[in-house]
């Protein structure tokens, strides 16, 4: 394996199954009275969060903790980041510090690239999330929570049926999960307008369309995205009542799901936009399986990406 | 250099010595009732399993088996490339109060039971914890010792002590390398 996580492609399918198969050894482990590891005692992972995040942010630093790390929170607001400190001089003060391992959350695609590529430091660089490009860690979770619903927790997700719904021209979580779910077997098909899609979608080997409605019993996974209002600097659809209409995940889409399909969404969610409440708490939605899993996939990162260097 | 070895113990002696072992255990246990045999992964589990096995038939009884990772527990990961994750998986009725008997292939510097032991210590509190290996080849660097020995085998730091099981190699058989 590589000594970053910077993105999905870089992974081979073997890294990727790697990291699932250690995952599911570490939540076997930590369902136990285990809850501490003492694997990376005396390493310090810093949080670098340049934009507002929770779950990600907590999930990496439970994980970290479990593994007995030292965690450095370093979030942008209230600190030298918001007073114009440039990446750089902010890799360097972390390189001064001792930092081990850096999980970085960016506005701008590629920060973590230029971080890992620049030499400015030593540690390990995780991508947790930059701009619109990639989110691998998400994408590893999402790809763990399929395998455990529907193949018993093992081998790949050859022939899996897979929709992603909605946003996909804002969301770094398609895109990684795209690469990897292709990586792993899956079939995948991205559902949305076409005004949310990419411009070169079709170079990405997918099923697409325009319409939610047809043939849902065929998948076996259902991954909505979050309408993502924030990076929206334009008018992509008339209102929300008409999206939610057209790309909701209402209850009677829900009732043309197969009996196995499962309902993903990697959260936050807005309730009643792009999933309705009764899909969102009804027994297909495995989003709060997806919330847990993410700590032993971000668990098995850093272990496989800190633990032997 | 795989192919420069010399067997040192072959199926039926592997079989004799997790005879005698068994036999051992029962009797320093005084029987089997507060036994837990614990394996190390991968191949002293497959000890554990057979011994486990053997134990059940001599004293007419079920006894409770599990295993246990000690990946993460150990000192030495630094260095080299991450080692893939074994399974743990303990007897649901636990390990407190019982009699533990951790099972692997080869002792060698001690510090994969020194990180079993701490293993197990996040799982409960043993009221005694043994130690049954198949192969002693010496180098201690902690201060361990087995409580059950299938053979003592002096070696040098050089040699490569390798145990091969039917389970995992398709082949009973205990192998030294490199020897000069």
């Amino acid at each position: 394996m590589n000594r970053h996580l910077l993105s999905i492609a870089d992974l081979s399918k073997e890294d990727a199954l790697r990291i699932l198969d250690t995952a599911a050894e570490l939540a076997r482990v930590t369902e136990t009275p285990v809850k501490k590891l003492p694997t990376l005692r005396g390493r310090t992972i810093v949080n670098l969060f340049f934009e507002d995040s929770t779950r990600t942010r907590i999930s990496f630093e439970a994980a970290a903790k479990r593994l007995s790390a030292d965690v450095i929170n370093f979030s942008a607001k209230g600190s030298s980041l918001s007073k114009g400190e440039s990446l750089k001089d902010t890799a360097l003060t972390l390189q001064a510090m001792g930092a081990d391992g850096v999980v970085i959350r960016h506005p701008s695609s590629g920060a973590a690239h230029r971080l890992a590529s620049q030499k400015w430091m030593n540690g390990s660089i995780i991508n947790a999330g930059d701009g619109t490009h990639e989110h691998p860690t998400q994408a590893l979770l999402d790809a763990y929570t399929i395998r455990e619903h529907l193949r018993d927790s093992n081998g790949d997700l050859q022939d899996i049926r897979v929709a992603i719904v909605g946003d996909v021209l804002h969301s770094r979580v398609a895109r990684s999960n795209v690469l990897l779910l292709q990586k792993l077997g899956a079939s995948v098909t991205l559902i949305a307008p076409p005004t949310l899609l990419p411009v070169s979608v079709e170079s990405w080997g997918v099923n697409v369309r325009y319409q939610f409605e047809r043939d849902l019993s065929n998948f076996d996974a259902v991954m909505m995205l979050r309408v993502q209002r924030e990076r929206m600097d334009d008018a992509f659809f008339p209102n929300e009542r008409e999206y939610s209409r057209n790309f909701g995940l209402n209850l009677s889409r829900l009732n043309q799901l197969s009996a196995e399909c499962i309902v993903m969404h990697p959260g936050p969610m807005n309730r009643g936009l792009e999933i309705s409440a009764d899909s969102a708490d009804s027994d297909k939605a495995v989003i709060v399986d997806q919330v847990r899993n993410g700590v032993a996939i971000r668990m098995a990162t850093l272990y496989l990406l800190l633990g032997g260097e | 250099m795989s192919s420069d070895f010399s067997v040192v113990l072959d199926q039926g002696e592997i079989a004799r010595s997790l005879k005698r072992i068994a036999h051992e255990i029962i009797e320093h246990n005084k029987g089997t009732s507060n036994l837990v045999i614990v394996g190390i992964p991968t191949r002293g589990s497959h000890l554990a399993a057979r011994l486990t096995q053997m134990l059940s038939t001599l004293e007419a009884t079920n006894v409770a088996m599990g295993t246990l990772d000690t990946t993460m527990f150990r000192d030495d990961l630094r260095g080299s490339a991450p080692r893939s994750l074994g399974r743990t998986e303990l007897p649901l009725s636990g390990i407190h109060e019982r009699d533990v008997v951790i099972v692997d292939d080869v002792l060698f510097s001690g510090r994969t039971i020194r990180a079993a032991l701490d293993a197990l210590a996040e799982h409960g509190r043993p009221r005694t914890v043994q130690l049954s290996v198949l192969i002693d080849r010496g180098h201690r660097e902690l201060p361990i010792r087995a409580d059950y020995v299938g053979k003592n085998i002096p070696t040098s730091r050089s040699e490569r002590v390798k145990v091969l099981l039917t389970e995992t190699d398709g082949v009973d058989e205990v192998r030294i390398e490199g020897r000069a």
